[in-house]
């Protein structure tokens, strides 16, 4: 009897102490960007980041907004075309692939995930760049951005749906069973409602990661600092900013840079704080 | 958790083994910082400077430019890495220019122009020009590929054609010269400006793209090694006052002609010595 | 909407995916396939990785990746049962640690780069290191693991936890016996995305692991990471395209091997624990 309470004694803090950590990480990064975009801080130049027409940080122009909504064009472009298609290959995994249909789809849904965003953002510019640019020039705009984002998000909206849909109780399917509803009616009545909560997160991290995304982005979408105005536009994100001028920008322009990287990381709180208010709702299991 | 006590030992004992490594300090070690346009050249400068010097360790690490003239600065470089000349703000460490980086103007492989005058260019740029066919060229619509702010060859290219970046009207902005020719070979209408050596090589490999020349001069190696090109911008490693020990034996390499073949190797300009 | 017509969109869904995959992963095989020999594993790289081959390169990449998993998966498993475990729905703490992973998932890889670079390198003094890069990737891949494996470890049903109390086992004991092996499929599933997020991470490993394309010797030493490889090579090096094809082929057949691994890991270990009745 004393043998595994001593167990249980530390296990509980030791457990704390490790979340604590993981959610300690958020704060360090916030810490680090904030110490480098201290410069800025009590210069007009914060005012200048929403009022300034545009950025042109060498002359003194701050202006993010166009990039923000860049920014968020591109990321929700990316879940409109990656949601759909993710749920849709969660339940093919789930319910409608032979066994071993389904090992090599995921085998492949879980292979791009890891292909890196360079490659991606080669395979863009070199192949869906110059198709895009065959129906209207430059060809590298928010469109080809919103899809190479989606190609990238895919395993992620993927496999975290397959598995809250592989996590809903059976008894939930076999009562639809038992009333007669068709697989159809059980797969989007019954279990995709379950599984709710899981999609949602798995659509919200992959959010955060299209808005996070740098290199791919950086090679298809153009890289013109102006509002998504055209889906064929060239446009600018914030991440491909600071990737594009971080190299070469000193002082002021590098702390503007760093501003934009917590702008960015405000903006993504946002959206989880809306998506944990969302998901409060208690779900029907 | 029995099972896992073997894993436990095995894994804390190579752990162990991998740090203990560690305890040797190399005994010469130099670390050089900067633009990841020179970092390819200077890691291989280094390798044959390793290989000539055994003992010695060189670790040439990116970040761009900036970094490098910060980490030379600093002190956590000994060396730094700045593709352009230094800044009146930077006369407090020293550049020593190890090869030069011609600039030239490309269209794409199929654009019927062959020569475009300053005006023409500068008015593309501009965005008052916005069809070929306003040149003498196709009827087709101009995509304009400019360079993101703060690279040295945007400042280049601003000096040469005397425009500000705010007026200039770009379809594209990029920020490698490989993102450059890519950009460019993707689109038949489009225009750009690249490292010359870098666009000489790409069109000899049947990418599609051409340079064209620049104020009647041909944009090729051998005219800015002579000279005779109007852009170009200087490769430098910067130190902290004139370097010392280790560092200077290596910057004594890279000035030499030993390593003049590396520099054409990446397919930039050896300096004449 | 008929039967007939869901099944076969859900079909349809899965062959656009497969079709994109075959795409990109067919463009690849075309401009790199010829690059590919058993010497391109086994050779030093030459000429800026034009020539020779990606040996040591590989093997910074595997060092990197373990040292990356042998940080997040304690850490990340623990949180995870932290957070099934021990808080309830609605903890302010829980929500604080959930919220902030999720945030953390968003911050882009530069930033994580640069702040890699600030912390492990600088303040830390591990300098520009396998180690560093090894552990600004396991920041990384900690939200999407964490939030995986607690999806998986709610969805075990509260009978188990409530049997196995009345036979009188001890919460570690649950734990380890009955509660991770029945997760272990969505376990597996994090880590296979983790592994991915890790391979495919490029902005961040170089202000942390560097550069160098040397032989490392020592988990403090410099290593060029595949990824940052690739980058380097269709990026930076005048004619490297065809060697940058060649590598990302191989970093693919490696993603394979090493989530083949964790999925046969995954179901091994469920097997062997538990046996649904």
């Amino acid at each position: 009897m004393n043998n595994f309470r001593v167990t249980d004694r530390w296990l509980a803090p030791a457990l704390g102490v490790a979340a604590a950590g993981s959610g300690l990480i958020l704060l360090l990064v916030l810490a680090f960007l904030l110490r480098e975009a201290a410069p800025l801080w009590g210069s007009h130049a914060v005012l200048g980041f929403v009022l300034d027409a545009s950025w042109y940080p060498l002359e003194g122009q701050f202006g993010m907004l166009p990039m923000v909504a860049a920014s968020l064009a591109a990321a929700l472009g990316a879940l409109l075309l990656a949601a759909p298609l993710g749920i849709i290959s969660a339940i093919f995994l789930n319910f409608l692939a032979p066994p071993a249909v389904a090992r090599s789809y995921r085998m492949m849904v879980a292979l791009l995930a890891g292909i890196p965003s360079v490659v991606f953002g080669l395979w863009g510019l070199t192949v869906l760049v110059p198709l895009i640019a065959r129906w209207q020039p430059p060809g590298a705009s928010l469109l080809a951005a919103m899809m190479i984002l989606a190609l990238m998000i895919l395993p992620t909206v993927t496999l975290t749906s397959a598995s809250a849909i592989a996590a809903v109780p059976q008894n939930l399917q076999q009562g639809a069973a038992a009333l007669g509803l068709t697989r159809q009616g059980m797969i989007l009545r019954v279990v995709l409602p379950a599984a709710r909560g899981g999609i949602t997160n798995g659509i919200l991290l992959s959010g955060a990661r299209a808005l996070g995304e740098t290199m791919a982005v950086l090679m298809v979408a153009g890289n013109v600092v102006q509002y998504p105005l055209g889906l064929l536009q060239p446009v600018r994100v914030l991440t491909a900013n600071i990737a594009l001028e971080m190299a070469y920008a000193t002082d002021a322009h590098r702390a503007a840079l760093f501003a934009s990287g917590l702008l960015l990381t405000l903006v993504v709180m946002l959206l989880a704080w809306l998506a944990i208010r969302a998901n409060r709702q208690v779900s029907y299991v | 958790m029995r099972a896992l006590l073997p894993i436990i030992r095995i894994a804390s004992a190579s752990v162990l083994l991998l740090f203990w490594q560690m305890s040797h300090a190399a005994t010469d070690r130099l670390v050089i910082t900067g633009s990841s346009t020179i970092a390819p050249l200077a890691a291989e400068m280094a390798k044959r400077f390793e290989q000539q010097n055994p003992g010695v360790r060189v670790d040439v690490q990116s970040g761009g430019s900036s970094r490098g003239i910060a980490d030379a600065r600093s002190g956590l470089a000994d060396i730094g890495m700045a593709s352009r000349g230094l800044k009146d703000s930077e006369k407090d460490l020293t550049p020593h220019t190890i090869a030069m980086d011609g600039v030239g103007i490309i269209l794409h492989k199929t654009n019927a122009i062959s020569v475009l005058s300053d005006e023409h260019i500068k008015a593309i740029y501009r965005g008052q020009i916005k069809n070929w066919k306003e040149v003498g060229g196709q009827d087709l619509a101009i995509t304009v590929v400019n360079k993101a702010e703060g690279r040295s060859t945007l400042e280049l290219f601003l000096h040469y054609t005397g425009l500000k970046n705010s007026e200039i009207k770009a379809q594209m902005v990029i920020g490698d010269n490989q993102q450059g020719i890519k950009s460019v070979a993707a689109n038949p209408g489009a225009i750009g400006y690249v490292s010359i050596g870098t666009a000489e090589y790409e069109e000899n490999h049947g990418t599609a793209i051409k340079l064209i020349s620049l104020h009647g001069v041909a944009a090729t190696v051998a005219n800015v090694k002579n000279g005779a090109f109007p852009l170009s911008r200087p490769l430098n490693l910067v130190t902290k006052g004139a370097p010392v020990g280790l560092a200077k034996r290596f910057v004594d390499f890279a000035l030499s002609k030993a390593v003049d073949d590396l520099v054409e190797a990446q397919f930039f300009v050896p300096l004449t010595h | 909407m008929s039967e007939r017509v869901f099944t076969s969109a859900i079909w349809l869904g899965a062959g656009v995916v497969t079709a994109f995959f075959l795409w990109l992963l067919g463009d690849l095989v075309w401009q790199g396939a010829a690059h590919l020999s058993v010497s391109f594993l086994l050779s030093d790289t030459l000429d800026s990785g034009r020539s020779g081959g990606i040996a040591a390169i590989l093997l910074s990449t595997l060092l990197i990746l373990a040292v990356a998993l042998l940080a997040a998966i304690p850490l990340g498993l623990m949180s995870a049962v932290w957070l099934t475990e021990y808080t309830r729905r609605d903890n302010a703490w829980g929500d604080a640690v959930r919220m902030s992973l999720d945030v953390l998932a968003g911050v882009p890889s530069i930033v994580f780069g640069l702040f890699g670079n600030a912390f492990f390198s600088v303040y830390l003094g591990l300098g520009f290191s396998i180690v560093s890069g090894g552990l600004t990737l396991a920041c990384m891949i900690l939200p999407i693991f964490i939030r995986t494996s607690e999806a998986g470890l709610s969805a075990v049903s509260d009978d188990w936890r409530r049997n196995a109390a009345a036979l009188g086992m001890s919460r570690a004991s649950v734990l380890w016996h009955v509660l991770l092996p029945t997760a272990a499929p969505a376990i597996a599933a994090g880590l296979m995305l983790g592994v991915g997020r890790a391979t495919a991470e490029t902005a961040a490993l170089i202000f942390t692991s560097g550069y160098v394309d040397r032989m490392p010797t020592s988990l403090l030493d410099s290593g060029r990471a595949l990824a940052v490889h690739i980058y380097d090579l269709s990026m930076n090096v005048t004619g490297g395209d065809q060697a940058a094809y060649a590598s990302a082929l191989v970093l693919i057949i490696l993603i394979v091997f090493i989530n083949t691994g964790a999925w046969a890991l995954s179901e091994r270990w469920l097997a062997r624990k538990v046996t649904f009745s």
